[in-house]
């Protein structure tokens, strides 16, 4: 019920915006949101905040690129029932993979080591022309046709984004509730009970990367269609920071903050112009990021969630 | 033949300039458990620093001193402002120096621009010498770089090792609940460390301006360097930032020289080995 308050007004949106809110905005919003879901989720329920989530989805995003229709001439165009698949499959793989490398680091570990890979990933791609085509990356990639409609046009692309935001968050409270999910919380809780009961420590954690790499990858396939290219700057420090900005504003501890985060990102990126100068972009959302660190650490969806519960407590007659 | 030493060398000099740029970051953590994101940040406003002074005065080592000051100042202001509020919060402080971090690369770009700078060389240490045996010049900054690193290196182990303040760090790191029911200021004795920890990362910064050259995304480099080293090495002992340098820059130049496109994975597969064995790092303590 609470659900379907949210999602109704979200499936009318096509009707009430015009293409520039529905695409540059909230289309934006919603693909940036589920990279962020990625990030909150290992944040929320492993305890991990990673800074490898821009690296997952650029595993998928350039998997599309390269197994796809593009104008740089690298890859192999195959079909896209196929090629999607494969992208999700590779991203997944390499959140596995993020998860065997930094399974033994928790906190601040965990943290340096997915930076680590991270920006590593960040010049690798820039360093390798076989399979990133370098620093210039992939130009032109066009979203697949489905029965004559391009996935890029704004109805298409947006539809096809919330169906995969409200996918994401219900695949995360089902993970979350299942057997595996409540081992990872149990990971994160109380790593050598775990141990002590006969389960390995390492495999909740892979799966806990791999299920983020899947989130990441979805954003990060979405991304491309969106942008119509990939390259070396969208897997960078950048792109790193603002996932995390976005999570941070919205509320780490919270999946829905993703989202809430993602849209103010949006805005101020989208606005910042007629705020500041354009040029200074970075220090607006630096100064922005350092308030709500030192202001609300929990972020807006918090900051929300209390004054809700205090409006409620006025409410009530104090006799 | 030639080709292996000289390729060395030029690991061994990066090396150098790896664990200049590190030793402040690897003390900062060792002492605070603070991952200083800003980091890279530091170091760049003290290269920054250094290429205005010295283009102002002319001398190379009142540059090296001046942004190796500057630094420490932001450094302190940094710990003082900001970081000293959230003590014990470790996430918090990473995030906030993330912020501070992005804020000041974004006011650095304002004010020197998107333009690459090197930093003029004093006499002494511009030019190149003929090496013996090897046959090949090579530039004097290069050389100098390893002998900074050993003075940097030895004057750091003596300070804490040999000194009272030292001890009082050493202290700090193991029970930060005692010392400060001895007495000690420890809100004062973090600021200085912290702009310890900055000079080191200016004066590296200068150095790095000079023997290389300084443009945006300088701190991103050196703050992956650095992260790499210590995660390598083992956090907060000098040893280790010291061995961590020494691998990934000899791992970065022969991954240069004889595999051009997969450089990058060299220093990669060390760190992913060092994890596999030892997560604390090579020489660092295992965590409670």
């Amino acid at each position: 019920m609470r659900y379907a308050l949210i999602v109704i007004p979200l499936l009318l949106l096509p009707v009430l915006l015009n293409d520039f809110w529905l695409t540059q905005v909230m289309t934006r919003a919603l693909i940036l949101g589920i990279v962020a879901l990625s990030l909150s989720f290992l944040a929320k329920y492993l305890g991990v905040v990673s800074f490898a989530q821009a690296a997952m989805a650029g595993a998928g995003g350039y998997t599309i690129a390269y197994f796809g229709p593009n104008s740089v001439n690298i890859g192999i165009e195959l079909p896209f029932w196929i090629s999607i698949p494969l992208a999700l499959f590779l991203a997944t793989a390499f959140g596995g993979l993020i998860g065997c490398v930094a399974r033994r680091s928790r906190g601040i570990y965990a943290i340096m080591i997915t930076l680590a890979i991270g920006i590593a990933f960040f010049y690798f791609t820039r360093q390798n022309y076989a399979l990133f085509n370098g620093w210039t990356g992939f130009s032109g990639v066009r979203a697949p046709l489905i029965g004559g409609i391009s996935l890029r046009a704004p109805v298409p692309l947006y539809f096809m984004s919330l169906l995969s935001a409200v996918v994401s968050m219900m695949l995360v409270s089902g993970f979350a509730r299942s057997p595996m999910g409540l081992a990872i919380q149990a990971v994160r809780d109380a790593p050598g009970r775990v141990m002590a009961l006969g389960i390995s420590v390492s495999t909740p954690i892979i799966a806990a990367f791999a299920f983020s790499g899947l989130l990441a990858g979805t954003g990060g396939i979405l991304n491309v269609w969106y942008q119509e290219r990939i390259s070396s700057f969208s897997v960078g420090f950048g792109p790193i920071i603002d996932i995390l900005i976005i999570a941070v504003i919205g509320g780490l501890r919270y999946p829905s903050g993703a989202f809430i985060g993602a849209i103010v990102f949006v805005m101020l990126d989208t606005f910042a112009v007629d705020l500041v100068d354009r040029e200074r972009f970075n220090t607006l959302i630096g100064t922005v990021l350092l308030l709500i660190v030192i202001f609300a650490p929990n972020g807006l969806q918090q900051l929300v969630m209390d004054g809700a519960a205090k409006l409620r407590r006025a409410k009530q007659p104090t006799n | 033949m030639t080709f292996f030493f000289i390729v060395t060398l030029n690991g061994l000099t990066l090396a150098a300039l790896y664990f200049l740029a590190a030793s402040g970051f690897s003390l900062i953590f060792g002492l605070m458990r603070i991952v200083n994101m800003a980091h890279g940040a530091l170091l760049m406003l003290g290269g920054y620093v250094g290429y205005s002074v010295v283009d102002m005065t002319g001398s190379w080592s009142i540059g090296v001193i001046a942004g190796g000051l500057a630094a420490a100042a932001a450094g302190a202001i940094v710990q003082a402002g900001v970081l000293g509020w959230m003590q014990g919060d470790e996430l918090r402080q990473t995030l906030a120096s993330i912020a501070i971090s992005i804020i000041m690369a974004d006011l650095m770009l304002w004010y020197w621009g998107g333009i690459t700078y090197q930093v003029e060389l004093p006499e002494a240490l511009s030019g190149g010498l003929r090496l013996p045996l090897l046959g090949v010049g090579y530039a004097n900054i290069r050389l100098a770089l390893i002998g900074f690193a050993l003075v940097t290196g030895l004057a750091l182990w003596i300070f804490i090792q040999k000194t009272r303040m030292g001890a009082i760090i050493r202290a700090g790191v193991d029970d930060q609940q005692m010392l400060r029911a001895l007495g000690y200021p420890i809100n004062r004795i973090f600021i200085l460390v912290f702009a310890l920890g900055g000079m080191l990362a200016g004066m590296a910064g200068v150095i790095a301006a000079s023997a290389l050259s300084i443009a945006p995304g300088t701190d991103l480099q050196f703050l992956l360097s650095s992260l790499v080293v210590v995660i390598v090495g083992g956090m907060g002992s000098v040893g280790g930032a010291a061995l961590g340098a020494l691998l990934v820059g000899l791992a970065e130049q022969y991954g240069l020289a004889y595999a051009p496109t997969y450089g990058v994975v060299f220093t990669f597969a060390i760190m992913v080995l060092v994890l596999a064995v030892r997560p604390q790092g090579l020489l660092g303590r295992a965590e409670q």
